[in-house]
């Protein structure tokens, strides 16, 4: 192509993305709009062609972002090249949707009409805001009975602040409104702005591992035009690489001679590890490198971190197989070997978030077929010695002794629920509970309301979520943002059996909710942990205080009395499993404790 | 090679909600096919595994031996005498029911040769009896020596049992008294324990069974052995208590992991160094003898290891414990080797004693048993 023909090419593109809630239809309307514009015959449509992995279809939600290029002839007459990026649509990965908004000019607003607008669309509208997208309201599922599309309308207008008097009635499920979904595409949404012909800077939005043709780069050229044989330069990680392969997904992948401003596509390089061709880094040529780094990339760093154990300790080995494959998917995604003195040999993960930590786990139980045991999460703390030094500390067991402790930080997030009206008490009440400190309270129409709290990331991994919506019958949504460190008033507290110490059960609390939570582990461990000769004291403590204490009573008597007529065989088989049932245990401070009992404590649940 | 018999009669008139062992209701069984085929196991026993010498002790248990009738319980009898060789000072014990033999069915039994009855009183509270399902009345027991007296039979074991369902320290106080006002040589004394199979099971398992606490359990069996010691029953074994002399030879057969013949349904047996289990079902038992065949259910070849680990296991049953010579005579090598680090580990826990090359039981070890016997396993 010469230089005219990339500049008419570009004012053909349109580059888009969708932001909706879960199951307000955005997966369905992406079908749908491949179908109209004839990317896929029928025979070839799966249902929700955009979501791959299995699980991604379970539950609803996108995991990967993909990228479609798509071709349509227009009412003008004119042919467009259209390219759909989807999102994924939770929290967790709210960075990489900030990247894949990065990569667009527009974005089609989907919004419930019976369900109006929740909490984590209202955050993805204002990355796109942020991103300055053009945004394209829709009003979706227009054909449910309930829907109140004007409700609806008048909410959007008032809590976005975007104006709705053009906004478009569709149902995604029926065909509805597709056309004017498309034209509005051509119509509204500018074409790219960059320079075929100058230094390249194409930016990564995604990545994703593929064993026999190695990292597979998702990019977006904002600048320049890119052929396979070119050499090419990461401008954060600075890794080199040759161009093998370029081209788009029709969805289906298909090569391309070259590349050039306002494509969204794939690009294969021997890239070996994901973590080369990170979300938000600038491809540049290594020969003609541009002066500057497109804006906004960020080391993605987990927040959210627990122990993950095989359940039978000859699963070690293929824990850490399945996480090795995993990392070369997933950048984010930290691990590291740990010991347990209770639960054996295992891994320390760092996750984005909860939702990331359950998907990896689910892989691991479902993909590898390992069992799991899963420490409760935790977060990382900030402990400032009274040396002045600054750890990280993302184990409880690794917290210094008090005396050291100058301070402690710990993160805190901006959480927006929203809620009808009649669960505003219990939600407030949630909040106050979670050490939340309260922002503002607005309401959305007469019936929702969206509360706002900073609240500590400890207290939303521990059961936040869960408690929320088991408080709100399901009907609160819920999104959060790390705001940043603010100094606790945390302390390390310490479980000790029989006098001895219990690493793996040390947990860090707030001081006022150390005596409660205290308490509790005591006694779950008092019913969980058998007799043993010697009365056994369970007992929380702060440094040297104790807090709380319970006591295993002495074993008194296990002695089988009877003879059973000679039959020495089951005297036995009740010995063998008694001896069996030890060996299944930790001993702790000469105390036998059972596997179970460990589990119950580092489980999150406080109810088990 | 044995020189002790069990022999098993697996029929009762009325079922007891905690018994587990192998037993039927008597009515319309085959009971005289069952003593015949009962007979041609003796015969075939005798044959393949011929005794060491004369017989030092029968025990004759069940379910119910006196629900027999008294010619057909005289057959088996008779039986034993015909097929084995036995030594006329032979321990022979029948287990009663108290009230379950009369002046005729003692005075066969006392002929044939037995000489030691074992009466399954168990209570002498009647509310108590009533929940166990026992069909006697705490009177029978006395009525039932009484009777065995006049027939010869002076040597009397009584079986109690404690930690039973809504059984108070009181009612076990009053039980121990009543024991203690009759003519008794031995006492032999179970905490209850649920087994699956049983009634007292299925109401566990519903919520219907309120049990006595662990510690509870532990008041009654040192109550019970101060006690009995306090009136010259010694105490010999976990859950045996004898006057001087009167100590249960055929039990010795066991915790001293000698060999004994194991006859009838679901009786268990150790001959020629392995462990057999018969048959419990009545028609797998006969099906076996009908085709000629020893009615095994299973067999073991007892390998050296775990006749260490059962000597001592067994053994340490009995106060007097085990003798670090016999073991070494037996199995050539010493306790301590065969168990590396166990013995003085026990001695620690202050479970484990040893006086003169013998090592026994504490008292704390006592109530603490299994604790202790877990740790002769090797695997």
């Amino acid at each position: 192509m010469n230089p005219e023909q990339r500049i008419e090419r570009r004012d053909r593109i349109r580059n888009f993305s969708i932001i909706a809630h879960i199951d307000h239809g955005k997966s369905t309307l992406a079908d749908r709009i491949l179908e109209k514009t004839k990317a896929l015959t029928q025979r070839e449509m799966k249902e929700q062609m955009l979501d791959a992995m299995d699980l991604e279809r379970e539950r609803g939600i996108t995991i990967k972002l993909n990228a479609v290029q798509l071709e349509y002839k227009a009412n003008d007459g004119e042919e467009y090249i259209f390219h759909l990026i989807d999102t994924p649509g939770h929290v967790d990965f709210s960075y990489e949707v900030s990247r894949s908004l990065a990569a667009c000019e527009g974005a089609l607003l989907i919004v419930d009409a019976a369900q109006g607008i929740e909490a984590q669309t209202l955050a993805n509208v204002y990355l796109a805001i942020d991103n300055d997208l053009e945004i394209i309201p829709i009003i979706n599922k227009i054909d449910l009975p309930s829907a109140e599309p004007e409700r609806v309308k008048q909410e959007v207008e008032e809590v976005v602040g975007l104006p709705m008097d053009d906004c478009i009635l569709a149902s995604a499920k029926d065909g509805v409104g597709i056309d004017e979904i498309l034209e509005s595409v051509v119509k509204d949404i500018p074409a790219p702005a960059g320079d075929p012909e100058a230094p390249l800077r194409a930016m990564i939005f995604d990545s994703v591992y593929d064993p026999y043709r190695g990292v597979i780069v998702y990019f977006r050229i904002v600048e320049g035009t890119v052929k396979p044989g070119e050499k090419i330069r990461m401008m954060a990680t600075e890794k080199e690489f040759e161009v093998q392969d370029i081209g788009v997904f029709t969805p289906k992948p298909e090569s391309k001679k070259e590349l050039s401003v306002g494509d969204v596509g794939y690009m294969i390089a021997s890239i070996k590890n994901v973590s080369d061709s990170r979300v938000g880094d600038t491809v540049t040529h290594a020969k003609n490198p541009a002066p500057e780094m497109l804006p906004g990339y960020r080391k993605l760093n987990p927040m959210v971190f627990c122990g993950l154990y095989p359940v039978d300790a000859n699963g070690y080995t293929a824990l850490r197989e399945a996480l090795e494959r995993l990392e070369l998917n997933d950048a984010s995604l930290q691990y590291e070997a740990e010991t347990s003195q209770a639960l054996g040999f295992g891994f320390r993960c760092g996750f984005l978030g909860l939702l990331h930590m359950e998907i990896i786990q689910e892989r691991i139980e479902r993909e590898y077929g390992i069992d799991l045991i899963t420490t409760a999460p935790s977060v990382i703390y900030e402990v400032v010695t009274t040396d002045d030094e600054v750890l990280e500390i993302d184990n409880p067991s690794h917290m210094p002794d008090t005396q050291k402790i100058e301070r402690v930080s710990e993160p805190f997030v901006k959480a927006e629920v929203m809620t009808p009206n009649e669960f505003v008490g219990p939600v407030m009440e949630l909040c106050q509970k979670k050490r939340g400190q309260y922002i503002d309270m607005k309401y959305l129409d007469e019936n929702r309301v969206n509360i706002v709290y900073n609240i500590p990331l400890s207290e939303i991994v521990y059961d936040f979520f869960d408690t929320l919506k088991s408080n709100t019958r399901g009907y609160a949504s819920f999104d959060y943002e790390i705001i940043g460190y603010k100094e606790s008033n945390l302390v390390k507290m310490d479980i000790l059996l029989n006098g001895e110490k219990i690493d793996a059960l040390s947990v860090i609390v707030h001081r006022d909710f150390a005596y409660e939570r205290g308490k509790i582990i005591v006694d779950k461990l008092r019913d969980l942990i058998p007799r043993q000769q010697f009365e056994v004291p369970v007992q929380a403590s702060i440094g040297q205080k104790i807090i709380a204490r319970s006591t295993i009573k002495a074993m008194r008597k296990n002695v089988l009395a009877k003879c059973y007529g000679g039959d020495v065989s089951r005297k036995r088989k009740l010995l063998e499993k008694q001896k069996e049932g030890k060996r299944r245990m930790k001993n702790v401070g000469n105390v036998e404790v059972p596997q179970e009992a460990f589990m119950s404590v580092l489980s999150m649940d406080e109810n088990k | 090679m044995p020189r002790a018999i069990y022999l098993h009669v697996p029929f009762c008139e009325q079922i007891c909600h905690y018994c587990d062992f192998n037993k039927f209701f008597l009515k319309n069984q085959p009971i005289d096919e069952y003593i015949d085929d009962v007979l041609t196991e003796m015969a075939r026993t005798v044959e393949a595994v011929p005794p060491e010498g004369p017989i030092e002790s029968i025990y004759v248990g069940g379910g119910t031996p006196t629900s027999l009738s008294s010619a057909q319980l005289k057959r088996l009898l008779l039986g034993l005498r015909n097929y084995f060789p036995i030594s006329p000072e032979a321990e022979w014990t029948v287990e009663v029911n108290p009230g379950s033999a009369d002046q005729e069915k003692l005075q066969m039994m006392s002929a044939a040769g037995v000489n030691r009855l074992s009466i399954g009183a168990q209570t002498f509270d009647s509310q108590l009896l009533q929940t166990i399902n026992r069909d006697h009345q705490p009177g029978d027991v006395l009525e039932q020596i009484l009777l065995a007296r006049q027939s010869g039979i002076t040597n009397i074991s009584v079986d109690m049992m404690y930690a039973l369902p809504g059984q108070t320290m009181e009612h076990w106080d009053d039980s121990l008294n009543e024991l203690l006002q009759l003519p008794v040589t031995h006492v032999s004394a179970y905490a209850l324990k649920i087994e699956a199979k049983t009634v007292f099971y299925q109401m566990w398992r519903k919520g219907q069974l309120s049990l006595p606490e662990e510690e509870f359990e532990a008041l009654m069996y040192e109550r019970m052995r101060s006690v009995l010691s306090e009136a010259g029953l010694n105490q010999y074994e976990i859950s045996n208590f004898a006057v001087p002399g009167y100590e249960s030879s055929h039990n010795r057969v066991y915790w001293q992991n000698k060999e004994y013949y194991g006859l009838g349904a679901g009786a268990h047996g150790y001959t020629a160094g392995v462990r057999t289990v018969n048959h419990g079902p009545l028609p797998k038992y006969m099906r076996a003898i009908a085709e000629g065949e020893f009615p095994y259910l299973e067999t073991h070849r007892v390998t050296k290891e775990e006749q260490m680990e059962e000597f001592m296991f067994m053994g340490l049953r009995m106060r007097s414990g085990v003798s670090r010579s016999e073991f070494f005579e037996r199995y050539n090598i010493d306790v301590d080797d065969a168990f590396p680090e166990i013995v003085p580990g026990l001695f620690e826990r202050g479970l484990l004693n040893e006086e003169e090359g013998r090592l026994f039981l504490t008292e704390d070890g006592l109530l603490l048993g299994n604790e202790v016997f877990e740790k002769f396993l090797l695997g």
